[in-house]
């Protein structure tokens, strides 16, 4: 008769297993949704520049046109003035670019520039790539943007 | 044999336990967050429009409804607004291309939330909704009219309360009565003889009728629906109740539809669109014209004299960024269409841009197979659904209609 007594253990034995695994599974969960480097703030491919990008307004709105400020600066920490720059990207896990044009319209001075017309239509993972030509030469970042 | 049952008995009792532990409702709180940002309760207030100084000034919102319903607004007097955008049948006509004068290639859009659309058209080519409303009224398959006919008309009909809105009517004494640079060519030939300030004159007048329709337009709006009810519900943490609790088969839908199926991607937000330009690999129709959507309609809305940029717009330029950022070239936007909002979508066959599908069965069907575009890439990708999946996913579509 005593062996109830095991089964009821196994049965506990059981579920304490399952626990342990819901446990390690949303342990695990926040580490595969961190995905992508997320910085805002990095150095160029080559290392020309400092690049930082932050929307202008503090917060993303998804949906909304908005502008961000993409800030240059030197690796010795001059603030980058005159550069051109392009604007590309996209959402590399659906395989297609912005859904917008966005633009370098202004130069606000200390190395910022502002970045009009983003648009993210959708969660997920985006992709902003910056092509900058200035007078140390010339140099490229991503920054990854995650909603 | 009773140890056994006691056993299983116990060990069932455990699995439940355990269950009931994770909570009760079926959602993760990443899928309750998405559900809530469907919600018609999270629609924002509509936006004032800067570039129609008139969009809230409720005797233009009259004037246009009148005009929106008045058949005079055509070359023959049989075609109005409303021929095609039916009031009781949520401003849409059932049909899978619309019939106006003549046998259009595109099928008519319902009106609910147009107001918020920063494009028009399936494919954008208009970038407000007062410069949309210009563009069936000189269309020769839907009222066929041209600019100086209406502007006669509007003095005829209407010129006081026109002038109570808008000021005093140009003197039209002059002007042909008949004359348009997109009509037929001789209308095009009046249209060219005319001197330039009498060109604006009538451009004006147009202009102005337009903004009066899109005044009215702007109060057709979605209403709530049994999905809205559950969503709130969920978000309170209230047990649905009466027609607002979910079968177990609309759940399975909606659980596909904002995950599996990856439906909302596009179809977000309250209005159940991203208001964007997507290739989704729809066939085109035998016999219609060639269609490439959004990558023609690029250099029609540059062209549009009534466009933000043009010099009919109120207010500044601050409110054309749309225009002035918009995607104009790459692979993306050939055969891309606008993402259609959802709501209501289940009592309004055919669908896609030229009603391509005649049940929601078919167009989820689309889905699950993703067949490749005949121009340009699909961006959707083959779901392989299962007969029940697909069932439940039109089933949840369905709530978004009662
Ligand atoms: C002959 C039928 C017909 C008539 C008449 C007609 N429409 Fe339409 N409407 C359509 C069709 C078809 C489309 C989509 C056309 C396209 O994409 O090329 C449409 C699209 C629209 C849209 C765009 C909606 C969106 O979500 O982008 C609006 C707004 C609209 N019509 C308003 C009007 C107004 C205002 C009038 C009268 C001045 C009018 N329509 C006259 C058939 C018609
Ligand atoms: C890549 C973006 C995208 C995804 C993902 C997507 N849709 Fe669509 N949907 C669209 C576009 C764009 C159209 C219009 C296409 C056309 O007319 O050619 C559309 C049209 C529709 C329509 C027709 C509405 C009408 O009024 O004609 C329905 C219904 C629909 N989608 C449901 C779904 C469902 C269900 C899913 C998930 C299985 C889904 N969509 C996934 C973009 C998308």
């Amino acid at each position: 008769m005593a062996s109830i007594w095991r089964y009821i253990l196994a049965g506990l034995g059981l579920a304490a297993l399952l626990v342990g695994i819901v446990a390690v599974v949303y342990l695990t969960l926040p580490h595969s949704a961190s995905g992508p480097d997320r910085s805002r703030s990095k150095k160029t491919a080559n290392g020309l520049f400092v690049a930082s990008f932050e929307p202008e307004r503090g917060v993303i709105r998804q949906g909304e046109l908005q502008s961000w400020l993409l800030t240059l600066k030197t690796a010795a920490g001059a603030p980058v003035e005159g550069a051109a720059i392009t604007v590309s990207g996209g959402m590399p896990q659906h395989n297609h670019g912005l859904p917008t044009s966005p633009q370098a319209t202004d130069y606000l001075g200390e190395g910022r520039y502002r970045i009009d017309g983003v648009k993210f239509t959708m969660s997920g993972w985006w992709q902003l790539h910056f092509g900058i030509s200035a007078a140390a030469g010339s140099d490229s970042v991503v920054f990854n943007v995650v909603l | 044999m009773s140890r056994l049952t006691s056993v299983a008995c116990l060990l069932a009792l455990a699995a439940l336990v355990l269950l009931g532990g994770c909570g009760e409702p079926q959602f993760s709180d990443a899928e309750k967050k998405t559900i809530a940002s469907l919600a018609l309760n999270t629609l924002p207030s509509l936006k004032p429009d800067t570039t129609n100084q008139y969009a809230d000034v409720p005797a233009a919102a009259a004037l246009g409804s009148t005009l929106f319903f008045d058949a005079g607004m055509s070359r023959d007097g049989t075609v109005s607004c409303s021929t095609c955008h039916k009031i009781d049948r949520q401003f849409q006509d059932d049909l899978p291309q619309a019939v106006g004068i003549g046998h259009t290639n595109r099928r008519t859009m319902p009106l609910a939330g147009v107001a918020r659309n920063p494009w028009f058209f399936w494919d954008g080519r208009r970038d407000s909704l007062w410069a949309q409303a210009l563009t069936p009224l000189e269309n020769p398959l839907e009222q066929a009219g041209n600019r100086a006919a209406f502007a006669h008309y509007i003095k005829k009909r209407f010129g006081e309360r026109y002038e109570r809105i808008f000021g005093r009517l140009p003197d039209l004494s002059t002007v042909p009565a008949n004359a348009s640079p997109l009509g037929s060519d001789a209308e095009k030939a009046v249209w060219n003889a005319m001197p330039a300030s009498q060109q604006d004159d009538v451009n004006r007048v147009y202009a102005n009728i337009g903004k009066a329709i899109a005044a009215f337009e702007r109060s057709i709006e979605p209403e709530q629906t049994r999905f809205d009810r559950f969503a709130i519900d969920l978000a309170t943490g209230a047990r649905p109740e009466g027609n607002a609790a979910f079968s177990p088969e609309e759940i399975l839908g909606l659980k596909l539809f904002i995950g599996k199926a990856n439906c909302v991607t596009c179809h977000n937000g309250p209005r159940f669109t991203d208001n964007a330009f997507h290739n989704t690999g729809v066939p085109p129709v035998d016999g219609l014209p060639p269609d490439r959507g959004r990558v023609d309609a690029v250099a029609q809305v540059e062209a549009d004299p009534f466009n933000c940029l043009g010099k009919f717009r109120d207010g500044d330029e601050s409110a054309c960024r749309e225009l002035r950022f918009m995607v104009k070239d790459g692979p993306q936007i050939m055969r891309a269409y606008k993402t259609p909002s959802l709501r209501a979508a289940a009592d309004r066959a055919p669908y896609m841009h030229a009603g391509q599908f005649a049940t929601l069965d078919e167009v989820v069907a689309h889905y699950s197979k993703a067949p490749p575009s005949v121009e340009g890439v699909s961006e959707v990708h083959p779901l392989d659904l299962s007969d029940r999946e697909r069932a439940a996913l039109v089933a949840f579509l369905k709530t978004l209609s009662d």
